[in-house]
């Protein structure tokens, strides 16, 4: 693992920030073998994700080639991805379970 | 193909039951809250004693009751330990004597104090440090003796993770729990709420449809338990500093957690604290807070533990070394004094994931040997109980 960037999977729609990353910088990554290169529209911290195919609303948001949640917004190519526009599928008890809070175990 | 290196010989202490130990602590064992302080005291006045705080034992019924018990059982049952001083108030659910007679199947010594008996805590502790004094000048004793990693229970966890945990840490630990299942050994996976989109992947690697079917089930029942209260699991899980880490949901933390289980397969799915009966790998149900984990697994009967941090955590436990791992070189030289390993090394091209898991075994074998853990020498003695019902 070396670079600014990581995609972990083919699949991926995102990529992984190995290092600090500033906007409208032009990130270079590999992907099936070549180098394609991705201008960002956000700043990135070590260890955030940014989009590198176009999401949108609804679609999933796939790393490690797996999914990891869904668009809650349109993401750009280059877009800081986070919990801003990205929601879990998992565990939603907000959307699916009893809406009022109950106390027990 | 197993090196020279890695096929040698540990280091241990052989108990009764057959079980090897890498310490050999006298444990001052509270069964309620209410003896906890006195528990303090006596390992205040005696050196090479270990005890814990926590606010269960009474008013506790059913399930919830049973699990409380199998915890307190397991920790003094944990082949880490030489010999107990079970510490009780007397009027409470969880009874020291049931505890002790528990503890006593493991065949170690095992000595029981009232406080209510002894007419008070003074008296109580006094009687407690007698017994613990004798445990200690026996336990040291003890000889040490060799044996391999396929007597190893090693328990993997990861807390405080970041968007590297997946990267780098959590697949060394896996390459590690590969090495000693293939050695014979058992590793632990854990924290079943940590596995929650990451679930199928576990169940194609299940032994038998029964193992497959009962990962399904436990992730359900934890999903449940959020979906019951109404709310997003979100909002606690992923953490405020794991979202920070750059990790969005809980799916994706799961995925990342999920590579600390390496490739082999999954033998069983043990229920919280209880000891596994299967080598390979295996599945405790519990949740992800790490202090609860912790002790599950080492109530179930790990020697040692192997946790990863993105965010850095000096959890330890009272009994068992946990080997701190980064799982990134920021962490690792900005909390060097509560970290032991580094894994950042893989993120920065230095070192491979399998030279990392490489270090770790080396790491394990000293640590058996007798290398003190960071959280060891800081009394990092942490303990929590998965609670599963209410308090009465």
């Amino acid at each position: 693992m070396n670079g600014q960037a990581l995609i972990m999977k083919p699949i991926d729609n995102v990529a992984v920030a190995l290092v600090p990353l500033k906007k409208e910088s032009i990130v270079a990554l590999g992907l099936h073998g070549e180098i394609v290169s991705i201008e960002l529209k956000d700043d990135i911290e070590f260890g955030h994700k940014f989009a590198v195919k176009r999401i949108q609303q609804g679609q999933d948001v796939k790393k490690y080639g797996e999914v990891i949640g869904v668009a809650s917004n349109d993401i750009d190519i280059g877009e800081h991805v986070h919990i801003h526009n990205v929601e879990g599928k998992r565990g939603r008890g907000d959307k699916f379970g009893r809406k009022q809070a109950t106390h027990g175990l | 193909m197993i090196s020279l290196a890695e096929n040698k010989q540990l280091m241990g202490y052989r108990r009764p039951d057959g079980r090897i130990g890498i310490r050999n602590h006298v444990l001052i064992l509270p069964t309620i809250t209410c003896a906890t302080q006195a528990a303090q005291r006596i390992t205040e006045l005696v050196d090479g004693t270990v005890t814990f705080i926590h606010q269960h034992g009474c008013a506790q019924v059913g399930v919830d009751y049973e699990q409380t018990f199998r915890t307190y059982a397991g920790m003094g049952k944990n082949p880490n330990v030489y010999g107990v001083v079970v510490l009780g108030l007397g009027c409470e659910t969880h009874q020291a004597r049931s505890v002790a007679d528990d503890i006593r199947e493991s065949g170690k010594p095992v000595e029981v104090i009232s406080i209510q008996d002894h007419g008070g805590t003074l008296t109580a502790i006094a009687e407690g440090a007698k017994a613990a004094v004798k445990m200690v000048q026996e336990a040291s004793m003890e000889p040490k003796v060799t044996f391999d990693f396929s007597e190893l229970i090693i328990g993997t966890e990861c807390g405080g993770s970041d968007a590297c945990s997946g990267l780098s840490a959590n697949p060394a630990v896996g390459a590690v729990s590969d090495k000693i299942v293939d050695r014979g050994g058992t590793a632990i996976l854990a924290e079943t709420t940590e596995l929650i989109g990451a679930e199928h992947l576990l169940a194609e690697r299940a032994v038998n449809d029964q193992v497959s079917k009962r990962v399904y089930e436990v992730i359900q029942a934890m999903e449940n338990r959020a979906i019951r209260m109404g709310v997003d699991i979100r909002t606690g899980n992923p953490s405020p500093g794991n979202v920070k880490g750059g990790l969005s949901t809980l799916e994706e933390k799961s995925l990342g957690a999920a590579t600390k289980a390496g490739t082999r397969a999954l033998q069983e799915l043990v229920n919280y604290a209880e000891q596994p009966t299967k080598k390979g790998l295996v599945w405790m149900d519990t949740p992800g807070h790490d202090i609860e984990q912790l002790t599950g697994m080492v109530a179930g009967g790990a020697q040692i533990v192997l946790f990863t941090s993105g965010r850095g955590t000096p959890t330890g436990s009272p009994i068992a070394p946990v080997i701190k791992i980064s799982t990134n070189t920021m962490m690792y030289e900005r909390m060097a004094e509560n970290v032991d390993l580094n894994a950042g090394t893989i993120i920065e091209g230095k070192e491979t994931v399998d030279e990392v898991g490489q270090r770790i075994m080396e790491e394990i074998t000293q640590t058996c040997a007798g290398k003190k853990t960071k959280s060891e020498i800081l009394k990092q003695h942490d303990f929590g109980i998965w609670r599963i019902g209410p308090t009465f």
